[in-house]
């Protein structure tokens, strides 16, 4: 997949930057929006709960 | 693909609409304010029973409506007007056509369905389980149900948002990168898959609990996941009225954000982090480690907080910018003293902003420090900070929001002009003093959720200090302000719906007239190109004092009461 744009002076097409891709891309922004909170937040957060010793 | 005739051009932003796509934000947004009325009129009776001088509900109605007022303006209300700024910021601000609108009026079916049965049967009265529904304390099995209808159908429209940006991508309806506050409205869509997805994860079995299918469940497990629907859904909040600020701003004032780059990159922080705030509400469980309750809301709620700081820059700074642009260059406060005051919709974005920043904003991360949230865990502290956030901040945006949607898509006319002026402040002034003062009788120790403070029937009564008694009936009066605020925004907005002048092809009117004629920069990509904001400064300079003042003094007040000796 080519990362690049064509320039409207039909000049060589210029290198879109990292960032710039990363806020054009919904998608990605999705999967990264509920993949760390689910990380960090839920499955860390159950792990922690889990580990609780059950009452004898 | 849709016809011409199924658009029209909006004759002040020069924007296409959508016609289907307008009937849907319409139709969400009459919902939005017939719920917000109701959830209204229950948190009144809530704060008149917590005024001791006057302790209007008896117990049971006190919880409640306590349960209704909840459901109806943290979810509800908040949630159908969100689903209406989603549509707007994608079909509207993109020049195209809805994704499935017969799926979206499914989504608004679904939602509806869901906050209809949720009222009845928290009014049957064996649901008063507060908004948390903690368990083990049960409630009627409609009650979880309810909810999960109408999180599909949320989720449903949020889908409906994506499928619109995928649309404006194909069939090249914009220039480049979205506009700002699509991005904003896209933030919000984010964290709503989370939250609703959340919500789905914990609700779903809880419902079958309470109709015996599932034993029992874990209530420190119920309590984590029911955390990351319950706060993440006022995430959706604070990223939605951010995008509502810059909207305002751009379609009253023609502003430009200061940097394009930074204020997507501040949203971009609320999309990696803002959900995580949710830990703050588990501070005080000791089976949960330091490092994963400090991991949460410390190190990684502050690059969220970092996000909003960027926004409380960058929002008054392209206001300042576009006066600036327009000749109010005398003195550092020119822009500001000449900004439309008079114009509700810039009056109530402006107030929202304020006070979202000092009475929600610096709270949040206070609440939000594990050694600070000591002093005022399960205090009425919380429910004071999240007025500030939620009401103060997101609801008076929306409210704020509505004097433009009714002339633009509407296509009516305001009606008592002089009243709708005067609500941003009156509404302002009495959600402020709510959480001020709410905040006020935590910090003294008052518990949150409690009819009876003093424990009045029990054999140990428990006295506070009168000051404290005094916060709850200053609490009570902001609430009547509030109402009124409240009141004068429903008529007006129902006044206008149903009876406003009907506005063809004309302009907005005053007092909601652009003071340019730029509000078309509302759907377009573009910076301010220039950092010469000294007011914008000022401003921020005030805050970060006043920030840094009260983070010190509530370590102080923290040393005095938890002395290490």
């Amino acid at each position: 997949m080519s990362h690049s744009e064509p320039r409207q002076d039909g000049g060589e097409d210029e290198r879109v930057p990292f960032m710039q891709r990363l806020l054009d891309n919904p998608f990605l922004l999705l999967f990264i929006g509920v993949t760390v909170p689910t990380v960090f937040y839920i499955i860390w957060g159950v792990m922690e709960i889990a580990q609780i010793p059950i009452a004898p | 693909m849709a016809t011409i005739e199924q658009f029209r051009t909006c004759p002040t932003t020069g924007l296409k609409v959508h016609l289907a796509a307008e009937n849907l934000i319409k139709a969400n947004a009459v919902v939005a304010v017939v719920f917000l009325a109701v959830g209204g009129l229950f948190g009144l009776m809530v704060a008149l029973t917590r005024w001791p001088a006057v302790h209007l509900l008896p117990a049971d109605w006190f919880y409640l409506a306590l349960t209704a007022h909840g459901l109806d303006v943290l979810l509800v209300w908040i949630i159908f007007f969100e689903v209406a700024i989603l549509y707007f910021a994608s079909a509207v601000l993109l020049n195209c056509r809805l994704a499935a609108p017969r799926v979206a009026w499914v989504a608004f079916a679904l939602m509806l369905i869901g906050a209809v049965l949720a009222n009845i049967t928290v009014l049957q009265g064996q649901s008063s389980v507060m908004f948390t529904s903690y368990v083990p304390m049960p409630a009627a099995p409609n009650f979880y149900l309810s909810l999960i209808i109408f999180a599909v159908g949320a989720l449903i429209a949020c889908f409906v948002f994506f499928g619109t940006l995928v649309i404006a991508k194909e069939e090249k309806t914009y220039q480049g990168s979205i506009p700002l506050v699509t991005f904003g409205a896209m933030t919000a869509a984010i964290i709503a898959v989370f939250t609703l997805a959340a919500g789905a994860i914990i609700l779903v079995p809880t419902w079958l609990w309470s109709i015996g299918y599932i034993s029992d469940i874990d209530p420190l497990t119920y309590k984590l996941v029911w955390w990351a629907m319950g706060h993440s859904s006022q995430q959706i909040n604070v990223s939605a009225h951010v995008a509502v600020w810059y909207a305002i701003a751009a379609i009253v004032l023609g502003a430009k954000p200061i940097s394009e780059k930074v204020s997507r990159s501040a949203f971009l922080l609320y999309i990696l982090f803002l959900q995580l705030a949710s830990a703050h509400h588990l501070l005080a469980e000791p089976g949960i480690s330091s490092e994963w309750k400090i991991f949460n809301t410390s190190y990684m709620m502050y690059l969220a907080v970092l996000g909003s700081m960027i926004h409380g820059l960058t929002v008054p700074g392209a206001i300042e910018a576009a006066q600036r642009r327009r000749g109010l260059t005398n003195g550092i406060f020119e822009w500001l003293r000449k900004a439309p005051w008079g114009n509700p919709a810039f009056a109530g974005m402006f107030l929202s902003l304020v006070m979202f920043g000092f009475l929600g904003g610096i709270t949040g991360v206070v609440l939000g420090t594990e050694q600070l949230n000591l002093l005022m865990h399960n205090t009425l502290y919380v429910p004071g900070h999240f007025h500030g956030t939620v009401v103060a901040g997101t609801t008076l945006a929306f409210m704020s929001v509505t004097y433009l949607v009714i002339p633009l898509i509407f296509r009516r006319d305001l009606v008592l002009k002089k009243v709708a002026q005067i609500q941003p402040y009156l509404f302002g002034i009495g959600a402020g003093g709510i959480s001020l003062f709410m905040m006020g009788a935590g910090t003294l120790g008052v518990a949150r959720r409690h009819w009876d403070i003093g424990f009045a029937d029990a054999v140990l009564r428990f006295e506070y200090p009168e000051v404290a008694i005094l916060m709850l009936g200053l609490n009570g009066i902001c609430a009547v302000l509030a109402s009124l605020g409240g009141i004068s925004y429903v008529v007006v907005v129902v006044g206008s719906v149903l009876f406003g002048k009907k506005m063809g092809e004309s302009k907005l009117a005053a007092p909601v007239a652009p003071v340019t004629s730029t509000a078309g920069v509302v759907g377009e990509y573009g910076n301010a190109g220039t950092l010469k904001l000294p007011g914008t400064i000022v401003l921020v300079s005030v805050f970060m004092m006043a920030f840094i003042l009260y983070y010190v003094v509530n370590w102080k007040y923290l040393s005095e009461i938890w002395p290490l000796r």
